[in-house]
């Protein structure tokens, strides 16, 4: 049987070098900056795909953002994913809960029209607001099991096909490794794959792929945004040492003061 | 670092290409006392120079971009940082076939090596191109990879290491402070305010590339461009690309006719794309280097933008498709509203210099260009006038006209344009008083800077017939690129006028006038013949650079004991009038008033047009009592009452007639009472193809821009009077020596003795710098260095051949001499049948007899 996975995907300002924020401090001024999707969960659909390259399956990616959305659900078809889902909000934030609660409604509507999902990954935290707790109330509601901070995933097959998935992450003084009965869900963290850049025949292929939408419906939790402030820029200096060949004596007296080598 | 001055000489805004061979150039000159800065970091600030292709195609239609590039290439060759890859054209179509047999001959034109490959060929060159997809493709060995910022580093090193230039970078201009001066309502810089300091400067140069315009707004200045979007991918890695083990190991292919390029990349390809939506920006929306995810001019990528470019790129080359796209983004680079650089000294703020517009594969050139300019008066390398900043009227430096001109020919970046090719957009912005009467004579407009001029009616449609146009060789032509803008109602129009009369609308004249008890004596300084006739008297006269070369050619009136009014082209009145702004005198002895919108012109010609003129006015307007070159003052009667008008006795076209000067708003009773006067004399209507092109040409008249360039003085254009006048003027000293020995080259106009191609269809060279070869094929240069080629053509319907004009040595330079024209990559014979005189009525007689 074919290995169903889903992962949930952000669309996010792409970090620059300074954040400016809107003038009522409630939101990222992107006027300068493009979207992405969050570090995090491109990562998370990398370890999708692969997963279902090597073991056969399809891969669903799903979002909840303005329509604009659909640029990452497309980036997400570039690399390899299958199938597309929007749930589409105004634009305005939605705190946690009430995406949380979309979402699972979301599932559970894609799981009565096919299988469930072998697996469903988030991100450990997206990018801009950095919530950490939308796949733990998603896993919640479904009241499937849920493990975050994940580097490495393995699924552990019976007689029929998967049956387990195991799931390492790093603490302080080694790896935690855990084995959840499917379906389950995994937050990812960066570093547990290098995500594949898009190839040109993928990106062309991902306009072709239809992609599910429909309008998001979930009432807002208690969570609000009052204001976002910048933390203090951290100024750094760049001491350029030379040029070319030139350079070489002073870049091996620096690896030498960092203690790359000794002579 | 030193400390931040608080006053310098030069004061050079803008560390990317431009500003740092600037420093160079300037220092190589003499230069010192120079302060370079840039609000970003070295050795890349964030600039368009940065994420740059760094590729040079050397072969351009246009001469200054094409002579620029050559330079350019020469100059980074010259510093040791850069490959010659080569570089294909390829076509997919048979319309671009053409255009790269018109690549080809302007190739032979420039001396750039070039030859065309069929498809099989171009993939001996590139195996990676599917083949299926070609015809075939232009290839130029010399096409060049630049390492742009190390070069940039070089020349701003040498100025430093001169000790000419002090550096800094992340700094910041907040202001540039300018006092007004006596010249006619131009400020002058004075100091820039940096946020490290201000600093008192002499000159001010803005090299800010996409954010010049901003920059100079400043000072009160522009500098009419916009930031636009050029969207390139890196696509790798490729296997047969990093076997090359070279940062460019195949040549780049030009992909022409989806306006795209793949340029290898070490081992990537670099897609970049002149196809998509024009995407523009207005400088605030570009981010700080702190604000910018890349650098400031690397703006977001919009994939969506791209697709179809992908598509494209793979049908030529199905490897691209497999390959990552590593980096993408929409890259910043500046366009402006005739896709001519912004150089030279801005028209509003004396001393304050634009070096903007330029890419990196003429920037090195065009600086040299500047810096010449600031040093001698007017450039060494080449004559600047599509390039010259104070080219533009008030109506071409709003946002407005930039983005509307600009989104017009951003996708013509890799286009196929024709010599004639007409804009689309912003039409109408200065039309003349009887534009409404023409538009009923069915005129086909063409426009000059945003004047809108009849280049023939089609009203006149019968007079092709009348005059067997097609038995004469003058008809439709038959290929649709000769044909192109044109029609043989011109034809007809320029027999009409050589039998009866025509009327030609000259209002898009530039008008200007110097008054005050300085005006004559200015005016006198500005040219190289006499002013200081009496009142009434004319004079057609070249103006000079420093160095004696045509700096421009116009007509100047003692209308007054202390008024001169001066006459110019459309092309040219933005120039002028600078130029005479900025050489007028301190003392307030002279003022200057642009008459332009005050003055309305017609022009009346043909051996008709005295009896016209006639019945409208009793003036004495025989040859003996109103001889040719002189001026009078009548009243000219109409229906609406009598007009009052300056007539000048003069012709640009070989019949004798006048041009008549007159007030805008009485323009429409006069244009009616000439129809009126002239019906029974054959008058027309008649347009630009008489009047600039075939009645010009026949007469060997020549025309600022095409045979007079700063390249060439008076004694080679044959402008040179007997005698020279005791009085100084600009460029006089270059002038007697130039008197003083044989010229080196001579102005001729030459027949096309055969205008039949290869495929028996007849061609008509259009004008656009086609190569005179000799009878071997061989290219024609002078000992200067200037080679020979068509500088304006026409067919001579007078004289039944087609014509063209064009500087030879003076050794070809000899009635009778054969030699040969290449056209679309076809030599034609041609014969040279004129020096100096016309092949029509050399004597002039029907102008003064």
């Amino acid at each position: 049987m074919a290995l169903r996975i889903l992962c949930c995907v952000k669309r996010v300002p792409s970090p620059g070098s300074r954040i400016n924020l809107t003038d009522d401090g409630t939101a990222v001024d992107a006027t300068h900056l493009g979207f992405t999707t969050s570090p995090h969960e491109e990562c998370a659909v990398e370890e999708a795909v692969v997963l279902a390259e090597h073991e056969g399956g399809t891969v669903t990616v799903l979002t909840l953002g303005p329509p604009e959305s659909v640029e990452q659900l497309r980036y997400a078809a570039s690399v390899g994913a299958d199938e597309l889902v929007l749930v589409a909000t105004d634009g305005a934030p939605w705190d946690p809960q009430r995406t949380a609660a979309a979402l699972a409604e979301a599932i559970k509507r894609l799981e009565t029209d096919q299988e469930t999902f072998d697996l469903i990954l988030f991100g450990n935290e997206s990018a801009d607001s950095g919530g950490f707790q939308v796949g733990v109330r998603v896993a919640n509601a479904l009241q499937r099991p849920m493990v975050n901070g994940i580097k490495r995933i393995e699924l552990n097959f019976d007689g029929d096909g998967p049956g387990s998935v195991s799931a390492r992450r790093a603490v302080d003084d080694g790896f935690e490794v855990y084995e959840l009965p499917l379906p389950a869900i995994l937050g990812v963290k960066e570093g547990i794959n290098l995500p594949r850049y898009p190839t040109m025949r993928g990106r062309l292929a991902s306009k072709k792929l239809e992609i599910s939408s429909w309008e998001g419906e979930a009432a807002p939790g208690g969570q609000a945004l009052v204001r976002l402030r910048r933390p203090v820029e951290q100024t750094s200096t760049t001491t350029i040492l030379g040029n070319s060949a030139a350079a070489a004596p002073a870049v091996v007296d620096l690896l030498e003061e960092l203690g790359v080598f000794d002579r | 670092m030193s400390e931040f001055p608080t006053n310098a000489k030069v004061v050079v805004v803008g560390a990317g290409i431009v500003g740092n061979c600037l420093v160079g150039h300037l220092a190589d000159l003499g230069w010192t006392d120079m302060v370079l800065i840039d609000k970003g970091p070295l050795p890349n600030p964030g600039g368009s120079t940065g994420h740059a292709s760094n590729f040079i195609f050397p072969v351009d239609h246009n001469k200054e971009m094409a002579l620029l590039g050559v330079q350019s290439a020469n100059q980074y060759r010259h510093l040791g940082l850069s490959v010659d890859c080569g570089g294909i054209e390829v076509a997919r179509t048979p319309q671009r076939w053409d255009e790269l047999q018109r690549r080809m001959t302007s190739a032979k034109t420039w001396g750039v090596e070039a030859e065309l490959l069929t498809a099989a060929e171009v993939a001996e060159h590139v195996p990676f191109v599917d083949t299926d997809v070609i015809l075939g493709g232009f290839y130029c060995p010399s096409v060049s990879v630049v390492d742009s910022l190390e070069a940039g580093t070089v020349m701003r090193a040498k100025a430093v290491n001169a000790g000419a230039v002090d550096v800094f970078a992340s700094t910041e201009l907040l202001d540039i402070e300018t006092i007004d001066t006596p010249h006619n309502g131009l400020s002058k810089v004075t100091a820039v305010v940096t946020d490290k300091g201000r600093v008192e400067a002499e000159y001010v140069v803005v090299a800010c590339g996409v954010w010049s315009n901003r920059v100079a707004n400043l000072a009160g200045a522009t500098i009419p461009l916009v930031p636009a979007v050029h969207q390139m991918a890196d696509v790798g890695p490729i296997d047969i690309l990093a076997e090359t083990n070279n940062e460019i190991g195949y040549p780049i292919v030009r992909d022409m006719d989806t306006f795209c390029y793949e340029r290898q990349s070490a081992g990537s390809m670099e897609v970049g794309s002149y196809a998509h939506r024009p995407i523009f920006h207005h400088p605030d929306e570009i981010p700080s280097n702190d604000e910018a995810a890349l650098t400031p001019t690397e703006m977001p990528f919009t994939p969506d933008d791209f697709d179809q470019q992908m598509e494209q790129a793979i049908e030529l080359m199905d490897m691209l498709g497999d390959a990552e796209i590593k980096y993408a983004i929409n890259g910043l680079l500046s366009l402006t509203p005739d896709a001519m650089p912004c150089l030279g000294e801005t028209a509003e703020v004396l001393h304050l210099w634009s070096a903007a517009a330029v890419w990196v594969k003429e920037g090195p050139g065009m600086a040299q260009v500047v810096a010449e300019w600031m040093t001698y008066g007017y450039p060494r390398v080449i004559d600047p006038h599509g390039a010259d900043i104070a080219r533009f009227y008030d109506w071409e430096r709003n946002d407005e006209h930039i983005w509307a001109r600009c989104a017009e020919h951003f996708n013509k970046t890799y286009g196929i344009v024709h010599p004639a090719e007409q804009w689309v957009s912003r039409r109408e912005l200065a039309t003349s008083p009887y534009f409404s009467r023409q538009k009923a004579y069915q005129a086909e407009f063409f426009e000059a800077r945003g004047w809108e001029r009849p280049q023939w009616y089609n009203s006149n449609a019968d007079l092709v017939e009348r005059y067997d146009v097609p038995a004469r060789g003058f008809g439709r032509r038959d290929t649709e690129w000769d044909d192109r803008w044109w029609s043989p109602v011109t034809i007809g129009e320029h027999l009409n006028l050589r039998q009866h009369c025509g009327l030609v609308d000259l209002s898009a004249f530039q008008i200007f006038e110097l008054r005050g008890p300085g005006a004559v004596g200015f005016a006198d300084f500005l040219a190289v013949n006499k002013i200081d006739k009496p009142v009434g008297s004319s004079t057609y006269t070249p103006w000079l650079t420093p160095d004696g070369g045509f700096r421009s050619d116009l007509t100047m009136m003692r209308t007054a004991i202390d008024t001169v009014r001066i006459v110019t082209g459309v092309f040219d009145g933005g120039r002028d009038a600078f130029w005479i702004r900025k050489h007028m005198p301190d003392d307030g002895s002279v003022s200057f008033t642009d008459r332009t919108a005050d003055i309305t012109t017609l022009g009346l010609w043909g051996p008709n047009a005295p009896q016209v003129l006639g019945e409208l006015t009793d003036h004495d307007l025989s040859q003996s009592g109103f001889p040719h070159g002189a001026i009078r003052e009548v009243e000219i009667r109409t229906a609406a009452g009598p007009v009052r008008a300056t007539l000048f006795r003069i012709s640009y076209v070989g019949d004798t007639g006048w041009e008549i000067y007159a007030n805008w708003a009485d323009g429409p009773a006069l244009w009616d009472a000439l129809f009126d006067a002239g019906e029974s004399h054959g008058i027309r209507p008649t347009g630009g193809g008489v009047y600039g092109s075939s009645g010009r040409v026949e007469k060997g008249y020549r025309l600022m821009g095409a045979e007079l360039e700063s390249e060439y003085n008076p004694v080679e254009a044959g402008l040179a009077r007997p005698k020279v006048k005791a009085a100084d003027f600009i460029g006089k000293q270059a002038y007697l020596e130039a008197r003083e020995v044989a010229p080196i080259a001579k102005m001729c106009t030459l027949t096309v003795e055969d205008q039949t191609d290869t495929q028996g269809r007849r061609r008509h060279p259009q004008g656009g710098n086609e190569p005179i070869l000799t009878g071997d094929g061989q290219r024609i240069v002078d000992s200067h260095g200037r080679v020979s080629r068509v500088t304006s053509a026409s067919p001579g319907p007078s004289v039944g051949k087609h014509l063209l004009m064009a500087y030879l040595p003076t050794e070809l330079a000899s009635v009778g001499t054969d030699l040969e024209v290449m056209y679309v990559n076809e030599r034609f014979p041609v014969r040279v049948a004129a020096i100096e005189g016309s092949v029509f009525d050399p004597e002039d007689i029907r102008l003064k007899g």
